[in-house]
């Protein structure tokens, strides 16, 4: 029997994505709706990869306060980029733009932040000051290598990177929209799999070994499909650093379980009804285009504030 | 039985144990006695596969540990650490769940069930069940892990420091249960136990380390003697034989 909650979240989305459907639709309906709908298969898709991967990355890491956002992942994925369009040329990188551009992306961002996460999770694990200090030196450094790898390359090709700084909902093209999910689908079925052995995780290393889970492996397995998750969301929108963080603590707040069977339907819930509220209530009625993302960031950063000064015993 | 042969573990440059090598049998309760930084716990995580082992072997009823699959081992023995990190918010009822993932591996049934309450029952958390880990006094949060222990149902129970933070009564009770559960219930206890007295009182054998060395073992009546603990722990110890038990004089 699903979770009446669950249920809830599912028609509240339901709701809100009529909403965003079908609000002031005025001229050619056929048209208008394509358009629409495309954007609200990324809005969905995009919290669903935000919210999972940030519950799965919570749960592996043992705390509730950083995300794959937090800890410059997003940054490595702008660097990633900036280094294909200075290795491979503007025209090459816009030539390349297709499958297999996505896949490279996919597959770099995966080896880079798996070499990111055994530096975090190796020894230090559990150490949250600890992770807290190299994440945010790191996504320094990557902004910073970013900002550097931009300076090298041409003006021209500048332009070609420079709709992927900024996470903007506004655009976002079919095809990769298209990309995004075959990638997604997959992802998703393997942590589908592993969500029962992900409770077991949850409750730290030794227990973990102790009851016989396999956890090293489990671990580096959850961490790399995270790492898809954020280069799915990150490729299709740009970085959206705390929409995570309000996610995943708004899931564990109202699920209260250790179960990810739960914790992670609720998590792609929430940042789908968050996102698709956002993005409606902007667009249909006041009438702005991009400004979501700065009002998600405010009320992250604000709760993000607040659990690092100590909201949480 | 389980053999521990030329056991020896390093971190960084410190030796912690020291080509350690001992048999703790089968049945009853085995405490590991020894000063602070004697290496007890480490010995546990080593025997337990929490820790890789670095040096020597480990066999566990003729299996070796390190060729036996992870997912075997934790259908004989289980174990309870000290230090516990959680970090899902956890009701005490899911966490002795948890215990039975061996057996079920995230599809728990009737019988499942059955060990579950059973296990809350044992350690008086019945009325508990649904409150939340971090609601909880650290020894409520203790019986609940040794709980989740026991519903793995193992031959093999390990328990470091299980008497931290229990109150007199609840840690007779606790003795008492797993007293218990090495006579009728066949299993066999490994723990590390800090206060000699209940060593004396509960154990069958008596482990002692010091400085990451096997230092004595033997049955409690035999190996806890005045000299004996006067030397492990480097102070004046008096040892009386009250109502037919050894009792340690620690406290002047």
């Amino acid at each position: 029997m699903p979770d009446r909650r669950l249920l809830a979240l599912a028609a509240a989305l339901l709701a809100a994505c009529a909403f965003f459907l079908f609000w002031g639709l005025k001229g050619p309906a056929g048209f208008i709706l394509e358009l629409r709908a495309t954007k609200l298969a990324a809005l969905l898709l995009v919290g669903a990869a935000t919210g999972i991967s940030t519950v799965l990355f919570q749960t592996v890491t043992g705390n509730r306060i950083l995300t794959p956002a937090i800890l410059g992942f997003d940054s490595l994925f702008l660097l990633v980029q900036s280094l294909l369009v200075l290795g491979l040329g503007g025209l090459g990188y816009a030539m390349a733009d297709g499958a297999g551009k996505f896949l490279l992306d996919t597959a770099l961002m995966m080896a880079a932040s798996l070499a990111l996460f055994s530096l975090l999770t190796g020894r230090g694990r559990g150490d949250l000051h600890r992770m807290i200090l190299v994440g945010v030196i790191f996504g320094l450094f990557f902004r910073s290598m970013t900002a550097f790898v931009l300076r090298l390359i041409d003006p021209s090709e500048y332009s070609v990177i420079q709709s992927a700084m900024f996470a903007s909902f506004g655009s976002i093209e079919a095809g990769h929209l298209a990309m995004a999910a075959a990638l997604f689908v997959p992802v998703m079925a393997v942590i589908w799999r592993l969500a029962p052995a992900m409770d077991v995780i949850g409750l730290g290393r030794d227990s973990a070994v102790g009851l016989g889970l396999r956890y090293d492996r489990l671990c580096t397995l959850a961490l790399l499909l995270v790492a898809a998750l954020v280069a799915v969301s990150t490729a299709l929108v740009g970085p959206v650093s705390f929409l995570g963080l309000l996610v995943s603590a708004l899931a564990h707040e109202l699920m209260k379980t250790p179960r990810h069977a739960l914790l992670l339907p609720a998590a792609a819930l929430i940042a789908g009804l968050i996102l698709v509220i956002g993005q409606g209530v902007f667009e249909r009625i006041l009438g702005l285009q991009s400004t979501l993302s700065v009002i998600i960031e405010f009320a992250g950063g604000l709760l993000f504030l607040y659990l690092v000064l100590g909201g949480r015993r | 039985m389980i053999a521990i042969r030329n056991l020896s573990h390093r971190i960084g440059g410190a030796t912690i144990l020291d080509e350690v090598s001992l048999d703790i049998p089968r049945g009853g309760i085995t405490a590991i006695i020894g000063p602070n930084g004697a290496g007890k716990s480490t010995l546990m995580g080593l025997a337990a596969r929490l820790i890789p082992l670095q040096d020597g072997r480990v066999e566990i009823d003729g299996q070796d540990i390190a060729r036996t699959p992870t997912e075997e081992l934790a259908r004989r023995l289980a174990i309870v650490t000290q230090r516990v990190g959680v970090a899902s918010r956890l009701r005490v009822g899911d966490l002795v769940g948890f215990g039975r993932w061996p057996h079920h591996r995230g599809r728990p049934g009737p019988a499942d069930h059955a060990a579950v309450e059973h296990a809350l029952e044992a350690f008086d958390l019945t009325a508990l069940r649904h409150r939340f880990l971090d609601e909880l006094s650290g020894g409520q949060n203790q019986r609940a892990f040794i709980a989740m222990g026991l519903a793995q149902e193992t031959e093999w129970l390990l328990l470091d420091e299980p008497l931290n933070n229990l109150d007199m009564f609840h840690a007779r009770r606790l003795m008492a249960r797993i007293h218990a559960l090495s006579r009728a219930g066949g299993r066999s206890v490994v723990m590390v136990v800090h206060d000699i007295n209940y060593a004396a009182a509960w154990a069958d054998h008596v482990v002692a380390l010091k400085d990451g060395r096997l230092d004595f073992e033997g049955a409690p009546r035999e190996v806890l003697t005045g000299a004996r603990l006067s030397a492990l722990f480097g102070m004046e110890i008096a040892v009386e034989e009250i109502r037919g038990r050894p009792t340690v004089l620690h406290h002047a």
